[in-house]
């Protein structure tokens, strides 16, 4: 306790935790019971995707062919990079390394906001394709050989699920993005110290549950049926 | 719980490691992306979910440093997957089943989805 009273800085220990430690414990979980409520929000359209697959096999894999596995795969590195710039945010935030906590918090955003850019392009080609499931729906199988006839209304139910499956991930991805905006901010600021850094470790938490949405949705939407 | 490191915060993985499952996490990315132009029947799917869970591992447990955290954390994470499995389960219980009992009344293939 001694550590407390005799702290420059703003006193970051609530009062009901006996040591920083403990605190940081508690928030930890208290963030994993939250990604359990999300586990069940996406586990809901994962539990979709899963069943109409089962049921549209054919039809999915051919709407699956109209998806560009370039960009995708490229979005899964820049996602993937960005949660390795996370995990170097908190590791400079555990030294202390307040510029090199900006640079990687900031590397971070930047990653977001290239993810997000070429999910735009995506949506934009689909938009274009007549892909998206609107009233301008239409729908062609572009699967070389021989295939039979693909209904257009189960190939719809593909981008039904895969605009709902990834515009929610794009809404958590523009979330994640504004809060590594607070959290840049606030380090310039000079608001964390090695002692108290709290909020780094818990945005990591959530950034890197986005990430691991998308590591599913990269193979179930792009990748399965492709070849 | 106090278990970690006196001035807390995750305990620390060193930076090797952060690298190595990053390179790990991007080969594995490579891989199945060749994977899915290679035609190995069935397991095509199964091979693609493997590295997609494999990839998810790695970053639940080192990237999110569970593999160091407190029982009461992992609990919490097994508790989520088996929530959703509960979800999977009854659903394909009730959609595998519901054409087992012939009623009186009701269409044939009451349950499956619009279409020819």
């Amino acid at each position: 306790m001694s550590d407390v009273a005799h702290s420059p800085k703003p006193n970051r220990l609530a009062h009901w935790y006996r040591s920083y430690a403990e605190q940081t414990e508690s928030v930890t979980l208290g963030m994993w019971l939250f990604l359990v409520t999300e586990v069940m929000f996406f586990g809901g359209l994962f539990m979709a995707y899963m069943l109409y697959r089962g049921q549209n096999a054919d039809a999915w894999a051919a709407a699956s062919h109209h998806l560009d596995i370039g960009l995708g795969a490229f979005n899964t590195a820049v996602l993937i990079g960005s949660s390795l710039t996370v995990v170097l945010a908190v590791w400079a935030a555990e030294k202390g390394k307040q510029k090199q906590l900006a640079l990687w918090l900031a590397l971070t955003i930047v990653l977001g906001c290239t993810f997000l850019g070429v999910k735009a392009i995506e949506y934009e080609h689909k938009y274009h394709e007549h892909l998206f499931p609107g009233p301008e729906f239409m729908f062609e199988d572009t699967r070389e050989g021989v295939h039979d006839f693909v209904d257009p209304d189960r190939a719809r139910m593909f981008f039904h699920v895969y605009f709902g499956m990834t515009g929610l991930h794009a809404l958590h991805m523009i979330i994640g993005i504004g809060i590594f905006l607070v959290l840049l901010v606030n380090t310039l600021r000079g608001k964390y110290t090695q002692q108290w850094h709290d909020p780094i470790p818990i945005a990591g938490l959530y950034w890197h549950f986005v990430d691991l949405v998308w590591i599913y949705l990269f193979p179930l939407l792009y990748l399965i049926g492709r070849h | 719980m106090a278990q970690h490191d006196s001035h807390g915060g995750a305990p620390h993985i060193g930076l090797p490691i952060y690298f190595a499952v990053f390179i790990a996490l991007m080969v594995l990315t490579a891989v199945t992306v060749w994977v899915a132009f290679q035609d190995f029947g069935a397991m095509n799917n199964v091979i693609a979910l493997g590295i997609a869970t494999v990839k998810g591992a790695l970053v639940v447990l080192f990237f999110m440093h569970v593999w160091h955290s407190s029982p009461l954390t992992k609990i919490v994470l097994v508790t989520a997957i088996f929530f959703f499995l509960i979800l999977v389960v009854f659903v394909y219980a009730d959609v595998g089943t519901r054409d087992l009992l012939e009623i009186p009344g009701r269409p044939a293939h009451f349950g499956e989805s619009t279409g020819p």
